[in-house]
């Protein structure tokens, strides 16, 4: 059997490279992408400690955290296309509508 | 047994080089294949774990439903790729070094941490005997958590109406009156 430390310091890596990527990005389609990249961490580690515990409950949080994804994924893109038609720009330097 | 091994440092390369990808490339296109392929190697990961349900509803929503609102968005809007400027190094280094940071403190927890939790009852011989994984996971889904799932789907829903109400365009008409409509 891989030891489980294997599975979660697969997830530490990708979670890192996600975290790094919304840190450094200008570009807010990567960001977006890369939110999901995160999420997918996690749900591996959910998963591995399932699996490795004899559980479900790791893989049920795993479709909800899936869910919430998707969620995520169809209000964001959608706020993505409309500050587009609105402003003709989505450089996330330029994007300070809420700042005060 | 190395099979499994050899399987998963293979897929677990391949996941960890195509995210690197992400980082990397310049074109928004190639961070968007390059994620693909990540997702693809989660699902075999998840082939690996013996989750095979949790593999399957990984392709069909990443790989799939995911991946296909993310290539279109992207042919809409288009986004000059961020070069950096002149003057100007290309990852921020502060952001990698606190990133490399974090990565190394979750594997110091990762390799100081003791897991024992309790085990549950859902071993792999289990599963075989009552009718599998994914008719488990249906039953705990529909019983134990039946409340939050109904909550997952009022979030469908209000994320739906989201979808489809933010990216149409309207405009605010004024009337002469003082009062406006929408068009």
């Amino acid at each position: 059997m891989i030891p489980l430390t294997y599975y979660l310091g697969l997830g530490a890596a990708l979670f890192t490279i996600g975290l790094i990527v919304v840190l450094t990005r200008r570009n807010i389609l990567v960001i977006f992408m890369s939110i999901e990249l995160m999420l997918n961490a996690v749900n591996i580690n959910f998963v591995a400690f399932s699996r490795y515990f004899d559980h479900l409950q790791g893989d049920i949080i795993a479709i909800f955290v899936i869910t919430v994804a998707a969620a995520e994924a169809a209000v964001g893109w959608g706020i993505v296309v409309s500050i587009f038609r609105n402003r003709g720009d989505v450089d996330i330097e330029n994007i300070n509508l809420l700042k005060w | 047994m190395t099979v499994h091994i050899l399987l998963f440092y293979f897929f677990a390369f391949i996941a960890v080089a195509s995210a690197i990808g992400v980082i990397t490339l310049r074109n928004t296109i190639h961070c968007a294949v390059s994620l693909l392929l990540t997702f693809f190697c989660v699902a075999a990961l998840f082939v690996l774990l013996e989750a095979e349900f949790l593999a399957a509803v990984q392709l069909y929503i990443y790989a799939g439903a995911i991946m296909v609102l993310v290539v279109f968005v992207i042919m809409l809007v288009n986004v000059r790729e961020d070069l950096p400027q002149p003057g100007q190094i290309p990852l921020n280094a502060v952001a990698v070094f606190v990133g490399i940071g974090i990565f190394f403190f979750l594997m110091f927890v990762i390799m100081a941490g003791d897991f024992s939790p309790p085990r549950g009852i859902y071993t792999a011989a289990y599963q075989a005997a009552n009718g599998g994984q994914t008719k488990l996971i249906g039953k705990v889904l529909y019983t134990e958590y039946l409340f939050p799932f109904e909550i997952a789907s009022v979030l469908l829903l209000v994320a739906m109406i989201g979808g489809i109400i933010l990216p149409t365009r309207r405009r605010f008409r004024r009337n002469g009156k003082g009062k406006g409509e929408m068009v």
